[in-house]
C-alpha cells in the first residue's frame, strides 16, 4: 500500500449536521508536510508548490500548477461526480462485525469505530442510485477516509447489492475503485467478497449491463483483482497508483530497482490494462459519453 | 509434468516435532538393534526388545496425538509447508489416471507453478488444475516456489474453458503463499488475471471443486479457487494475507511471535474458516498430518472428490449448477445491520 504522505487530511464529511474544526483537518498522529502550516495553504507533493487549499478544492483538488490529483473521499467525490442533489443512498445501515474478534495493536472494533466517527459514514463504501449529465445510473464509491478503504464484507455487500440493482434497473453500472486491497481483519470473509462481488458483475455482464469501472488513487490488492479491473470499460485518473502487489513488496522480492513510473495509470495504459487515462474535470462527460454509445 | 520424486529425504524438523522425532529416532535404532540383518553387535538372543519397543511406539502414539490435537495456527501454517507434504503432483500421480497435461496460455507463455490437464478419477473424466511449488531447488526456483504468474491463470482459465466446452467436470487443488509479486507479473497483468478468472469461474457450466491443499493465500489461492464445493485439509491454512505479510504490516515486523499472533488473529486454519462459513469442508487427515501417511491422505482425498464429482453431475441443467454456485458465493460474509 502507498504511503498517505502527499495527502493532505481531505475535507470533513459535508453531513451539514456539524461545522468543520480545527480537529478535522488537523491530524496530530500525522505530520505528513513539516514545516507547512496546516488549514490554509498546502504544498504539492509533486510540483512542490504552495497552493492556497480553497482554491485547490474548488479545482475538484486537483493542483492548479501542476494537475496533481489529490486523494478525495467519498463524500466530495459525490459532489464533484453526480448530479447536484441526485444521490440517493443505500444500505447506509450496513456496518461491520468482528467475527474474528482481531486483535493486533488494537481491536478491529476500535479502528472502525474510530473510523465511523471521523468519517459519518458505517463503512468505506457509498452506493446509491444517482445521476451523471442526467443519465441514470448506479453507484459506488469507495472511501478512501475510511481504513484506506479496504473491503470488508460490508463493502463487498453493498458492491454486490448495487451491481444486482443495476442488473434489475437496467442502468449502467460505475465503480469508483480504491484502496488497499482486502481488509486483514476480516481475513478470509474478505478474500470471500472479492469472488462476490465478481460473480455479481457476471450476471451483470451476462444481462447486457454496462459496467464502467473508475480506478483512482490506490488502486491495490484485492480491490484491483477483482471488480476494478473488470470494467467494460475500465477508465483511470491521472498519474493513480494502480497494481496487485505493492511496490515495496515488489521490489523486496525482485531486489531490483523498478521502471519509472511503475503501477501508475499511464504504465497500465501502456500495458494495455486501462481504456483511457482521465483528468478529474473530464470525469462526468467522459462517463456520459460512454453510457451513450454502450449503455440502455 | 514434474515427476514426484520419493518421499524427502532431508533432515527438515518442525520446532515443535522435535521431541516426536527424538522418539522416532529412538524406535528405529531399537528396531535395527532387534533385526539380526542390520544389528553391528549380532543379535543376543537373550535380549527381547519386544516390550521396550511396545512402549516406545505406546508413547511415540499418545505424543502424536497430544501435539497434533490443539495444534495452533502457526504451527498448522508450519505444517502446511512441510517440505514432505504431498503437492500437486503427488496427488495427480497417486490417484488420477491417464493425466494429460497441457501448456502455455496462448498469449504469452507456460507457468510451471500451474499444471492444468485432462484426467480421470475414479468413474469421472474431469480435468485437473493445481498449484505446483517444486520437488527440488531448481524445481522449486523455476516455479517461484508456487507462486503462480499471469500467464498461469490464463492457462488455467484456458484448460477450464475446454472442461466446460466439453461437458467435464473441474477439480482444482490449492497450494500457493500467494501471487507472484514481480515486475513481469504486473506488466502482464496479475490483477486482470485473477480477477477475470473469478468472473469466468461463477458462472463456468460444469462442476467445480477446490480442495486447499496446503497453503491458501489469497488472490493467489482464489485465483483458481472458486467452486461449487471449496474444502480445505485439515492442516491447510486460507487466508487474505500470509501471517509474515500480515504481521509486517499491522506489527510492523515480521518475526516468529508476531508471526504467530497473526496467524491466531486471522483465523487462518480449517476449522476456523468452516465456522466463518468461507469454506464448505474440512477434509481429516491421518494422525500427525498427511506427510506421514501420504498413501492414507491420497485416498481421502480421492474418495472425496469422487463423491462430490457424483453429488455434482445430479445437476442436469448447467444453468440450475450456476444459479446455485451463485446462491453459494452471494452468502459470503458476514455484515450487522
Amino acid at each position: 500500500m502507498a504511503k498517505t504522505t502527499a495527502d493532505p487530511k481531505p475535507a470533513p464529511p459535508l453531513t451539514g449536521d456539524r461545522r468543520r474544526t480545527w480537529k478535522d483537518v488537523k491530524d496530530p498522529s500525522e505530520s505528513p508536510r513539516p514545516g507547512v502550516p496546516e488549514g490554509l495553504w498546502q504544498k504539492c507533493p509533486t510540483c512542490e508548490a504552495t497552493t492556497y487549499r480553497k482554491q485547490v478544492e474548488d479545482n475538484l483538488s486537483v493542483c492548479t500548477e501542476c494537475d496533481h490529483h489529490y486523494r478525495v473521499g467519498a463524500d466530495t467525490r459525490v459532489s464533484q461526480l453526480v448530479d447536484p442533489g441526485s444521490f440517493e443512498p443505500l444500505w447506509d445501515n450496513l456496518s461491520p462485525m468482528d467475527p474474528l474478534k482481531f486483535v493486533d495493536r488494537i481491536t478491529y472494533k476500535e479502528r472502525y469505530e474510530k473510523a465511523q466517527k471521523q468519517t459519518g459514514h458505517n463503512d468505506a463504501l457509498l452506493a446509491g442510485k444517482a445521476f451523471i449529465k442526467g443519465r441514470g445510473v448506479v453507484i459506488a464509491i469507495m472511501n478512501t477516509d475510511f481504513m484506506m478503504a479496504s473491503m470488508g464484507s460490508v463493502v463487498g455487500e453493498k458492491i454486490t447489492r448495487a451491481i444486482e440493482l443495476a442488473t434489475d434497473l437496467d442502468r449502467p453500472m460505475i465503480i469508483l475503485c480504491a484502496g488497499g486491497g482486502a481488509r486483514m481483519q476480516e481475513a478470509t470473509l474478505a478474500v470471500s467478497q472479492m469472488i462476490k462481488t465478481s460473480a455479481a458483475l457476471a450476471r451483470h455482464g451476462d444481462a447486457g449491463g454496462l459496467y464502467i469501472s473508475v480506478l483512482t488513487d490506490p488502486t491495490t490488492g484485492g480491490t484491483a483483482a477483482s471488480f476494478a479491473m473488470l470494467g467494460d470499460v475500465i477508465l483511470a485518473e491521472h498519474k493513480a497508483m494502480i497494481g496487485f502487489t505493492g511496490a515495496r513488496v515488489i521490489a523486496n522480492t525482485v531486489r531490483q530497482e523498478l521502471p519509472e513510473g511503475f503501477q501508475t495509470a499511464e504504465f497500465l495504459l501502456e500495458k494495455g490494462f486501462v481504456d483511457r487515462v482521465v483528468h478529474r474535470k473530464d470525469l462526468r462527460s467522459e462517463i456520459a459519453i460512454i453510457i451513450d454509445y454502450a449503455g440502455k | 509434468m514434474p515427476q514426484a520424486s520419493d518421499a524427502y529425504t532431508g533432515t527438515f524438523e518442525l520446532e515443535f516435532e522435535r521431541p516426536l522425532l527424538a522418539l522416532e529416532r529412538q524406535i528405529s535404532e531399537l528396531e535395527a538393534q532387534a533385526d539380526p540383518n542390520q544389528s553391528a553387535v549380532g543379535l543376543d538372543p537373550k535380549l527381547d526388545f519386544t516390550a521396550d519397543l511396545k512402549k516406545l511406539r505406546q508413547s511415540h502414539t499418545a505424543m502424536l496425538k497430544k501435539i497434533y490435537k490443539g495444534l495452533g495456527a502457526w504451527n498448522t501454517v508450519q505444517v502446511s509447508r512441510h517440505p514432505n507434504r504431498p503437492q500437486t503432483v503427488d496427488y495427480i500421480n497417486a490417484f488420477v489416471k491417464n493425466f494429460t497435461e497441457l501448456h502455455g496460455d496462448r498469449f504469452y507463455g507456460d507457468d510451471p507453478a500451474i499444471i492444468a490437464g485432462f484426467g480421470r478419477i475414479g468413474p469421472h473424466k474431469c480435468c485437473i488444475i493445481g498449484h505446483h511449488k517444486g520437488k527440488n531447488v531448481k524445481e522449486k526456483i523455476a516455479c517461484h516456489f508456487g507462486c503462480a504468474h499471469p500467464e498461469g491463470y490464463r492457462k488455467a482459465l484456458r484448460v477450464m474453458k475446454l472442461a466446460e466446452k466439453f461437458g467435464l467436470p473441474v477439480v482444482t487443488l490449492v497450494d500457493t503463499p500467494g501471487a507472484y509479486p514481480g515486475i513481469g507479473s504486473e506488466e502482464r497483468g496479475q490483477a486482470e488475471a485473477i480477477a477475470v478468472n473469478l468472473r469466468e469461474m461463477s458462472r463456468l457450466k460444469v462442476p467445480i471443486v477446490s480442495v486447499v491443499i496446503g497453503e491458501g493465500g489469497s488472490g493467489g489461492a482464489i485465483g483458481i479457487g472458486v467452486a461449487d464445493r471449496l474444502a480445505m485439509l485439515q492442516y491447510s491454512w486460507y487466508s487474505v494475507i500470509s501471517p509474515e505479510g500480515c504481521a509486517a504490516i499491522l506489527w510492523k515486523i515480521a518475526n516468529p511471535e508476531n508471526n504467530a499472533k497473526a496467524a491466531d488473529a486471522m483465523k487462518v486454519r480449517a476449522q476456523d474458516n468452516l465456522k466463518l462459513g468461507t469454506i464448505d469442508d474440512v477434509i481429516p487427515e491421518p494422525m500427525g498430518s498427511a506427510y506421514r501417511y501420504r498413501q492414507q491422505m491420497y485416498d481421502t482425498l480421492e474418495k472425496y472428490i469422487i463423491e462430490r464429482l457424483r453429488e455434482l453431475k445430479r445437476f442436469k441443467k448447467p444453468e440450475n449448477l450456476v444459479a446455485k454456485r451463485y446462491q453459494r458465493l452471494r452468502k459470503l460474509g458476514q455484515i450487522s445491520g
